[in-house]
């Protein structure tokens, strides 16, 4: 019989579960459902015990990990907490939000206990064994996997499931002990861009997607980067959108050439950047596979401006293509867009 | 005295990003239609590393660096002809299967192995570097295990910048959720480092760079160990392309204003 462990841990505040985390919850419990199996829930941070009763309604078990070592993201001490978590489970199917924190761990975690690892899972399938989709060749093509080793590790990408939004209540915890190796690496904090400079929002509803013919010669002859930076920041601040850019753009920056001053390689999707999950993706001035097919593959609705009406990449992947200079329609809706806010 | 760093750079080859990709079941499992004769290329994240790995050793004289690189012999030889003039590095080749379907466990154990055994290595001093995910199977987890088996429990993903400081230790930046950086500060090596992107534009091909590689890639092409990769019982049910086709509407005759009406009521629905 499988016995099935959730490892989650706590967000920046300290004292609550990542929203990752509650969606590795419910792909527990939906599992262990499914195998009618034992389900425990491992938390791990400064002070687990407080984020525990947000898994109260499971009915799990719940063990933690707590300490001021654990309040860092660092290798030696998560793993070291990981690993004391797998062992008093006993576990056979491990999940696990596919989150920085454990994304960092958890290959080292399943070598250490003997297992095997996969990552960026999508779905849990299958009726009378477990299997595991997810993609391959950057988000071009999806396989369904299984192994027959235990205990297997499955990393669940976020936003594949709903966040486990059960009764909080109190629950008894039972606290592992974790022997620290040497710890040679502080955490010394965090750099993000100023408030207003913030332009990666995975919580947005839209994505922005802005390609390299904002920095191309316009019908006048010049160049108006400055101008599309406006347009594109205006864009953003009354949409609350996130941003993302093709890779030619922000490579111009590594090229000498004029560039958006906001981007960076952060804000790169496709190939060698993220795929992020929106509810909707609005394409700008972008030509090329790898925003309109990988870099939207988990975008909802999706339309693209374009003057190029025969646009191979976006047709068949965009619902609505505009075939309009983007210049004029973004200044059109920044105007229409605080209109209507008043 | 100036730290001296031996860095060895996990890299391998996949295919040209600009290619259309089709899955394949063979007798061994899955792969891709006519995967031999695709052109390939260094793997985006892990060249990124192969770049900062060479400043690294250009500002610490008296270090070395090392790339590892698992393929078929006749593919990395035809990658190592661009790489070569990039940056000076010395190849440590292992002939075998190409691309994301083998098990990361069974490559992992391979690399390790071939780290392990490269001849005037100081593990005290070692800077393991790779990309944090590949452009194959994307899961983060080959460079990891690597680290764990060569017991470095230093270990940093989605890297996208390090600062040696004067002491041995070092600052390094490395990608969280949200467009965030974490700075985190090491005493020192050994450390794994999955890089991101980084911060280095991809250098020039320099020919003379080329040369000089090139008189030991050569031979230490001819010499590279053929490996098989155990599968670690993965099995694959499927492996498809997505199938979804989306019905696109052009609209080729739509006034700007038109459009920004259409585009901010799409915006704004819930």
């Amino acid at each position: 019989m499988e016995k099935v462990l959730v490892l989650t841990h706590v967000d920046e505040g300290g004292v609550s579960l990542t929203k990752a985390s509650l969606e590795a919850v419910t792909a527990g419990v939906e599992l262990a459902a499914r195998l009618q199996s034992p389900l425990t829930v491992g938390i791990l941070g400064r002070d687990a015990e407080a984020a525990a009763q947000a898994v109260g309604g499971t009915g799990a078990r719940v063990l933690t990990v707590s300490g001021e070592a654990f309040a860092q993201a660092r290798y030696a001490s998560d793993a070291a907490a990981c690993e004391a978590l797998c062992r008093a489970a006993a576990a056979s199917i491990v999940l696990a939000p596919d989150s920085s924190r454990f994304a960092r761990v958890a290959a080292g975690v399943a070598h250490r206990l003997g297992g095997l690892l996969d990552t960026h899972i999508t779905s849990i399938v299958g009726t009378a064994t477990v299997e595991a989709t997810r993609w391959f060749y950057r988000q071009r093509m999806e396989a369904v996997l299984s192994r027959e080793a235990r205990p297997w590790f499955l990393l669940l990408d976020a936003g594949t499931h709903s966040a486990f939004a059960g009764e909080a209540k109190a629950v008894a915890t039972e606290s592992v002990e974790v022997v620290l190796p040497e710890l040679r690496t502080v955490v010394e904090g965090f750099r993000e861009p100023e408030r207003d400079a913030q332009t990666i929002r995975p919580d947005a509803k839209l994505l922005f997607v802005a390609g390299a013919g904002w920095t191309k010669k316009q019908p006048d002859g010049q160049m108006h980067v400055s101008d599309a930076a406006e347009r594109i920041k205006d864009f953003l601040r009354l949409t609350g959108a996130s941003l993302g850019s093709s890779k030619s753009l922000v490579d111009q920056s590594g090229e000498n050439q004029q560039v958006l001053p906001f981007l960076t390689h952060m804000n790169q999707i496709g190939q060698t950047g993220s795929t992020p999950r929106h509810a909707k993706g609005l394409s700008t001035c972008c030509h090329g596979e790898e925003p309109h097919v990988v870099g939207w593959r988990f975008i909802g609705e999706r339309r693209a401006i374009s003057l190029d009406a025969n646009c191979g990449w976006a047709r068949g992947k965009a619902d609505v293509v505009y075939v309009a200079d983007a210049f004029q329609v973004m200044s059109k809706i920044n105007a229409l867009l605080t209109e209507k806010q008043g | 005295m100036a730290e001296v760093f031996h860095v060895v750079v996990c890299a391998g080859i996949v295919p040209d990003p600009l290619q259309t990709l089709e899955p394949v079941i063979g007798p061994n499992g899955p792969g891709l239609k006519n995967e031999m004769v695709l052109p390939a290329v260094l793997d985006p994240w892990a060249a990124s590393s192969l770049y900062e790995a060479a400043q690294v050793v250009a500002k610490h004289p008296g270090s070395k660096l090392w790339l590892v690189s698992l393929g078929p012999k006749a593919k990395l030889q035809q990658v190592m002809m661009t790489i070569a003039q990039k940056v000076s590095f010395e190849l440590m080749p292992v002939d075998g299967p190409i691309g994301g379907f083998p098990d990361a466990h069974a490559t992992a154990a391979t690399l390790t192995e071939t780290i392990a055994a490269l001849p005037g290595l100081d593990r005290g001093r070692l800077l393991l570097f790779g990309g944090w995910e590949s452009a194959t199977r994307g899961a983060g987890v080959t460079l990891q295990l690597i680290g764990e088996l060569l017991g470095i429990t230093d270990q940093f993903q989605g890297v996208d910048q390090i600062e040696m400081r004067a002491d041995g230790s070092f600052e390094v930046l490395e990608r969280i959720e949200g467009g965030k950086h974490q700075i985190s500060v090491c005493a020192g090596v050994p450390a794994v480092l999955g890089w991101a992107t980084g911060n280095l534009a991809e250098p020039r091909n320099n020919p003379q760079t080329g040369m000089a590689n090139m008189r030991g890639i050569m031979p230490a092409l001819q010499k590279a160990k053929t490996v098989k990769l155990e599968g670690n019982t993965l099995h694959y049910t499927s492996v498809n392309l997505p199938a979804q086709q989306r019905e696109t509407r052009v609209e080729k005759n739509l006034s700007a204003d038109a459009i920004a009406q259409e585009l901010v009521q799409w915006i704004t629905a819930e």
